[in-house]
């Protein structure tokens, strides 16, 4: 890819809406939960929270990608770095919602945020790397810009 | 569905004179603007359709697949093209230039030029149909544990067919020659057409369009002005040899005896000249030595600034394509959309000029060759080119750098610097720039707009647009690669689409049309 600061932004905030969204949706109902007493809701509260972690935080990542991006010649994002930079990202969201952040959840067990946090990221990496351009045939030529 | 010469009438004119010779006169050459009564008045008949490309090669079919995809019929569009299939020139220059189909060319996944959507890429299909994950994985990890995948020129040339096939390319070709494109008095263009001797009862046919698009190519490849000198005065055309052109001979020579050969040019078709003849060395034990002239040598970094600068060694200067990939569809593509004239041509330069692909096996035989020495590298101007006194060889005189002068005395002169004619050069585009109202970019190229409109030439409610390498120069650097001719057509296309012309590809009718082409059915 060869994203623009805006472009990175963008396609940060509309792949978690159509992807991350549903996918959250699915993942909530169908991953084991934790305990007895957890409820939907309560699975949606954590998820849904670590979805809008990885948007708002995105930002300041975003921007620092943007800063590396401009070492490179080519200005450029190589692929694997999209998937890469998931590991980093997950540690600080769920260093987050470990510490009570944007609210306190009670635990946070580690191997289901790691489950949902994997499989949204995976799944938005892999969209975003062809069948987003079924839709959106311009988005490549545009920065990963949608408008 | 064979189409009829539109009967024109024309309410503000006396009835045309008949009995004209179906041919062009000079004084019709002569007038800028023609009238549809000048053209009966010669006896050529006028066809009428919306949408006309000249050319017939990837420009044409990129520009024409995605307007099929935006919904245009394909009677609604003529190709006018003396060539069998879209991709014959590119292929025909490929195999020149030593790319034959099983080997890579310089070009990305997802540039695939029969697919606009990008994907699945020629990676992914590769994968598939070897049942092999490499290719996958490799697309994946590009270029940072692998190096960039690059389709093969075969694998390229069957999906062009297989999607000329699926929009009815074949239907939409004229076979013949364009003789030039005027403007109509009144609005819109004649494209006057030579077809394809026994195919119209005249000499000359037009088509009357309000859609022109040209994409004609290369006009031409052009020699290092001393060989030129060279080959114009002593007639040799065997020994001194452009890499765009056949030169087979040269390396079926090699093979029989050993030869020096003095290549000139360092982008990426002397990096597959050298190839080719060191493969022969390993494969079939050729006793080729190759001088390798270089006019500017850089080693280390090209560009002063960390954040502005690409790395060369050993004279070459390398990065993964033609220019930066950001060029094509990221920042740079934006910075150069904002620059205008010298500034802008300056810019591509740099981000330019020559250039070739960083690829493993291809360093590795030039270290080996620098090593065991059939491989020197040399550094100068050329003073002069001439026979050597038995005539069996060619002798180049080099200025070096240090001001020494060197004779170089070589079986073969390889010429892969890719110089390109004027687009002059063209007889299509010069009689744009003398009558068409088209004029030229400071890269010598034809001067258009983002939209790739060509500036100037417009008629009326009729758009004249123009695509690939005669367009260099413009707002978009990589116009000479199968995503510049894609991103091209779709800017094209959606400015024809403003104009009520075609549909706008907007998501559903993206996705809708994707589903067909992945099942391979018509648009």
């Amino acid at each position: 890819m060869t994203p623009t600061l805006s472009g990175r932004m963008q396609s940060r905030f509309v792949l978690l809406l159509i992807v991350g969204v549903p996918l959250t949706l699915v993942l909530g109902a169908v991953l084991p939960r934790p305990t007895a007493t957890t409820t939907l809701s309560d699975m949606y509260e954590v998820f849904f929270a670590a979805l809008v972690l990885v948007g708002v935080v995105g930002i300041v990542w975003e921007l620092i990608y943007h800063g590396l991006q401009q070492f490179r010649w080519e200005k450029d994002w190589p692929t694997i770095f999209g998937l890469v930079t998931g590991i980093p990202e997950g540690i600080v969201v769920y260093l987050l919602l470990d510490r009570g952040f944007p609210w306190e959840f009670g635990d946070v067990p580690i191997s289901l945020f790691l489950q949902m946090f994997i499989l949204v990221w995976i799944a938005i990496w892999l969209i975003a790397n062809g069948p987003l351009q079924i839709f959106f045939p311009r988005w490549r030529y545009q920065g990963g810009r949608f408008i | 569905m064979q189409q009829q010469p539109t009967e024109v009438v024309s309410p503000r004119h006396d009835p045309p004179p008949t009995g004209g010779s179906g041919d062009v006169s000079d004084a019709l050459m002569a007038k800028p603007t023609w009238s549809d009564h000048d053209l009966i008045g010669h006896g050529i008949p006028i066809y009428d359709v919306p949408f006309v490309t000249v050319g017939g090669g990837l420009g044409s079919f990129a520009m024409v697949d995605i307007l099929r995809v935006a919904g245009v019929s394909a009677e609604h569009m003529v190709a006018l093209s003396d060539l069998d299939q879209p991709s014959e020139t590119y292929e025909h220059l490929a195999k020149n230039s030593q790319i034959p189909s099983h080997e890579r060319l310089r070009s990305d996944s997802g540039s695939v030029l029969d697919c606009l959507w990008g994907w699945p890429g020629y990676a992914l299909r590769e994968a598939i149909a070897d049942r092999n994950p490499k290719r996958a994985w490799q697309v994946m990890t590009e270029p940072i544990l692998a190096e960039y995948f690059t389709p093969k020129a075969g694998q390229v040339y069957e999906s062009v067919t297989r999607e000329a096939n699926r929009i009815g390319w074949s239907s939409m070709v004229k076979k013949g020659v364009v003789r030039t494109v005027r403007r109509r008095e009144g609005g819109e263009y004649f494209v006057l057409f030579t077809p394809a001797t026994g195919t119209a009862a005249t000499k000359r046919i037009a088509y009357r369009c309000r859609y022109v698009h040209i994409a004609v190519g290369y006009p031409g490849v052009k020699f290092l002005p001393d060989l030129q000198a060279y080959r114009d005065k002593y007639q040799d055309y065997a020994k001194v040899l452009n890499a765009y052109e056949p030169h087979l001979h040269a390396y079926e020579e090699m093979l029989r005896r050993p030869t020096t050969v003095l290549v000139r040019g360092s982008g990426i078709v002397a990096s597959r000249v050298l190839q080719r003849i060191i493969d022969d060395r390993d494969n079939t034990g050729a006793q080729t030595t190759i001088v390798h002239l270089f006019r500017s040598y850089p080693d280390g970094y090209q560009g002063d600034k960390r954040t502005f600068r690409r790395p060369a060694r050993n004279g070459w200067s390398y990065q993964a394509f033609n220019y930066p990939k950001s060029a094509w569809g990221g920042q740079i593509r934006y910075t150069l959309e904002k620059l205008e004239g010298q500034e802008r041509s300056d810019y591509i330069d740099q981000l330019g000029g020559t250039n070739t692909a960083p690829r493993k096996d291809w360093q590795e035989q030039l270290d080996r060759g620098l090593e065991q020495g059939f491989y020197k590298q040399l550094r100068g101007t050329v003073k002069t080119v001439e026979p050597t006194a038995d005539g069996r060889q060619v002798n180049t005189v080099v200025t070096t750098p240090d001001g020494y002068e060197l004779g170089i005395e070589a079986d073969f002169i390889i010429d892969a610097t890719g110089l390109e004619a004027s687009i002059e050069e063209h007889r299509v585009l010069k009689d744009l720039l003398s009558y068409g109202g088209a004029d030229k970019n400071p890269k010598g190229r034809l001067n258009v707009d983002h939209d790739f409109l060509v500036r100037g030439t417009e008629s009326g409610a009729g758009r004249l647009y123009a695509s690939g390498s005669i367009t260099l120069g413009g707002y978009y650097a990589g116009v000479d690669s199968f995503l510049g001719l894609q991103y091209a057509s779709l800017r094209i296309a959606d400015a024809m689409a403003a104009e009520g012309f075609c549909k706008k590809i907007g998501p559903l009718r993206s996705a809708a049309q994707w589903t067909r082409w992945a099942r391979n059915k018509t648009p």
